[in-house]
């Protein structure tokens, strides 16, 4: 294709496109989110092309094929971004008619072509059921994991092809960018301002003041860069987005660029992202090549390069002035603020860093204006947010919701509620930074200032669901594992006291816990909070200290009574023999690697439990499912 | 200690030359020197780090500096498969800790150790793949598989070790 010289250039070439692809009778969508590709959803693909190939059916409507394109009944395979219904893929979605076909395997693809494609047949085997009620639904949209939702910064993922810049542009793709370069940088910043859109990284701190910033301090060299080092666990939101909608996080970049006076920009994305690095490649070569963005974006005097840095694994390089070292070449060490990156950044020039899901937004709002941002979400918090809903609940996947909408409309009515009809105990909010809410919590609004009075935080948007069965003590000690792996070391408390937390709560979980214990967790936890530079210190005790408050119980069974109640420290189990049922048959005796069971052939067997190691050995063998965990 | 005796391997710095040249020998382009080294030899030869910081210029504690912050460097031989269990939460939530252990039985890893002695397996942990949907989580090498069981895991890995044994004949 040829550069684009203008805005009403990009217009026109918009048009031609919806144009050629209103000529498909019948789109195919196969996901091709990380977690469809893991059930195959790549070999699906082709099967559908060799298929329809078969079948003479394929005549894919390229834009540079005019001739192939003549009779209007052309079917398209596509891959899709993330659906976000993860749980349910491999997905398959067929447009227009909106059907979806969950956990699709390669042997159903003949029966799709021919039955569904072919005759507009549905496969009932195929649609989604839901798993608490067994009602059917044919319909994405109908469907209750989506019906709740309201997909904004995620309106592209699962209905564009990642790979193809033109079905971008047909969505009103860079239409964002374009009204950009037709304002004053000033006026560009006044309408993030007006929209009060807030990072969605984590401290919600307000994106277009953080332009203002950028803008106003001096240097001829200045730098925007791109935070898609999602290091939370249980957090892919970010992933999603950069794999399924890579253009929307070039546009955003490009109209901060052009908002705070840089030319060139940085992505760094976690190395644990192979494809959102592949996805964003492509993205930005074809970006180059069609003259959206190079040395005159959009025939404009402006001029933004891009280039991606890949992380190479550690947490804290998350937090902005780690993230700047490394893409220094440095270790990833954060350094005191101020001064902050607006000021002195990226090779000491003036850099604002933005968060993936925030820049989306950023493409967004000069998209389609401030006020259509804000007209959901609450007065403080506006707009929506996404969520990566995950653990023991019937639907994981990624939903966006206005801010401001209750857990228990997320857990509940879009996650189907909890597996097994379990009893919902907690949920973790912002992973390793952020906090628990328990049952209490179900019926507070998720937004930036509601969570902070319960001393959660949204962090980057994490919802790990527990139940009963989850111990939360386990639970503490898992994140505190994870944060002192993560710490980089620079502060002393951060780096040792996470240590000396570690170590209490394990000891806690191997039932050599004193009460004395939560008192120290509790002392050594406020002083990290104070004691440390960055954001991973500063948090890293919210886990312990959040959980200590809301199941203070649970902890104390643990050190007084040695009891887990979930059952899941095993340490803590104590195993003993029903002489009802046990037919003396020995073989746990013989399994037992303590020598803890004792009792004749054919008679009942005892387990000694000063000598029993917990191991569960025994359990396992029992034919009569005589031995108990108590 | 009495050094080996035996001259260390002659290694071809041709590749990694290569590698450096490709990033004009920046100093801010450490990170992704290093990345391709470690794709090329699996690891981190540590003749190969005082090699790269001779040809970067700067000192040879800064390269093993940020060789040895970042989770992804190995300053360890690794294994034909690398085998990276999730642990994220998701993950950790529903059972990553057994699939573990049935991995690291089934290619006998004992006493902490990470790669197999015939260099045929590493077993790793990540922290979050992202792919949290699926969880627990598997990655061989490459492949991801995703609500993994003990029980599906062993089977997996009969597979890979069949394969592996039908090589060597």
């Amino acid at each position: 294709m040829e550069k684009i010289r203008s805005a009403s250039e990009l217009v026109s070439l918009r048009e031609q496109i919806k144009k050629e692809l209103s000529k498909n009778k019948l789109r195919i969508l196969v996901c091709a989110g990380t977690g469809c590709v893991a059930g195959g959803s790549l070999e699906i693909f082709d099967e559908f092309k060799r298929l329809l190939l078969e079948k003479n059916l394929d005549v894919d409507c390229e834009l540079d094929k005019e001739d192939n394109c003549n009779n209007n009944n052309s079917y398209k395979v596509a891959k899709s971004g993330c659906h976000g219904f993860c749980a349910q893929g491999p997905l398959i979605r067929i447009e227009p008619e909106d059907i979806l076909y969950t956990h699709v395997k390669i042997d159903d693809v003949e029966e799709i072509v021919n039955e569904t494609i072919l005759k507009g047949n549905i496969i009932d085997r195929l649609i989604y059921k839901n798993p608490s009620t067994g009602e059917k639904f044919s319909k994405e949209h109908e469907i209750p994991f989506y019906k709740k939702q309201q997909r904004r910064a995620l309106a592209n993922c699962g209905i564009i092809d990642p790979e193809s810049l033109e079905e971008y542009i047909a969505n009103d793709g860079y239409s964002g960018l374009s009204n950009a370069v037709g304002k004053t940088p000033q006026e560009v910043i006044d309408d993030i301002l007006n929209s009060g859109l807030r990072g969605r990284g984590g401290g919600g701190f307000p994106t277009g003041r953080k332009l203002q910033f950028g803008r106003n301090s001096k240097g001829d060299k200045k730098y925007v860069i791109c935070n898609g080092d999602e290091g939370d666990p249980g957090a892919f939101m970010d992933r999603s987005v950069m794999e399924g909608d890579p253009h929307k996080v070039i546009e955003g970049m490009a109209i901060s660029a052009y908002a705070i006076g840089a030319n060139e920009g940085y992505i760094y994305v976690r190395a644990e992202y192979p494809m959102a690095i592949a996805r964003l490649r492509t993205a930005i070569k074809e970006a180059l090549e069609l003259g959206i963005i190079g040395d005159s974006v959009l025939g404009t005097d402006f001029s933004f390069h891009v280039h991606i840095k890949e992380g190479a694994g550690a947490f804290v390089c998350g937090e902005e002035t780690a993230l700047i070292a490394s893409i220094e070449g440095k270790r990833g060490m954060p350094n005191p603020k101020p001064p902050f990156p607006t000021d002195s950044g990226l090779w000491g020039c003036p850099t604002v860093i933005n968060n993936v899901e925030t820049l989306a937004n950023i493409s967004l709002i000069l998209d389609k204006g401030p006020d259509y941002f804000k007209n959901v979400g609450e007065p403080n918090s506006p707009g929506t947010k996404t969520f990566a809903l995950t653990g023991q609940v019937a639907n994981t996947g990624l939903i966006e919701v206005p801010m401001g909408t209750t857990l228990r409309e997320i857990v509940y009515d879009i996650g189907g509620g909890i597996i097994g009809n379990k009893k919902y105990k907690a949920v973790q909010i912002g992973g390793p930074s952020g906090g628990c809410l328990t049952e209490d919590h179900l019926d507070i609004k998720l937004d930036f200032d509601s969570l902070k009075t319960v001393g959660a935080m949204i962090g980057s948007g994490g919802l790990v669901v527990m139940d009963e069965k989850t111990c939360i003590v386990e639970v503490a000690r898992f994140f505190m594992s994870f944060t002192q792996v993560e710490s980089c070391g620079k502060c002393v408390l951060c780096r040792e006291g996470t240590k000396r937390m570690l170590e209490i709560l394990e000891r806690i979980v191997a039932g050599k816990g004193t009460v004395e214990d939560l008192d120290l967790l509790v002392e050594l936890g406020e002083t990290i909070k104070d004691g440390s530079l960055c954001g991973l210190g500063k948090t890293a005790p919210n886990p312990v200290l959040t959980t200590l408050k809301y199941f203070h119980d649970e902890y104390l069974h643990h050190v007084e009574n040695k009891v887990c109640d979930a059952k899941v420290c095993s340490a803590l189990k104590v195993y003993a023999i029903d002489p009802e049922i046990c037919k003396g048959c020995t073989r746990c005796k013989r399994v037992c690697p303590a020598g803890a069971i004792s009792g004749k052939v054919k008679e009942a067997h005892t387990i000694d439990v000063l000598k029993c190691i917990k191991c569960g050995a025994c359990v396992g063998v029992c034919a009569f499912n005589a031995i108990k965990e108590a | 200690m009495a050094k080996s005796v035996v001259p260390k391997a002659q290694r071809s710095f041709e590749k990694v030359n290569e590698i450096v040249r490709k990033y004009e020998a920046k100093e801010s382009m450490l990170i992704p020197i290093l990345q391709e080294v470690q794709e090329e030899y699996r690891y981190l030869p540590e003749e190969i780090l005082t090699y790269v910081a001779t040809a970067l210029d700067i000192s040879p504690a800064t390269v093993y500096g940020v060789a040895t912050f970042y989770a992804q460097f190995s300053l360890d031989p690794k294994g034909k498969y690398v085998i990276s269990v999730c642990d994220g939460t998701a993950c950790h939530v529903r059972g990553s800790s057994p699939v573990l252990d049935a991995i690291r039985k089934k290619v006998n890893l004992v006493d902490g150790k990470i790669t197999t002695d015939d260099l045929r397996f590493t077993v790793q942990t990540v922290s979050c793949l992202g792919a949290c949907g699926l969880a627990p989580v598997v990655v061989i090498n490459d492949k991801v598989y995703g609500q993994v069981t003990k029980e599906a895991i062993e089977l997996i890995l009969d597979e890979l070790i069949q394969k592996e044994a039908e090589g060597d004949n």
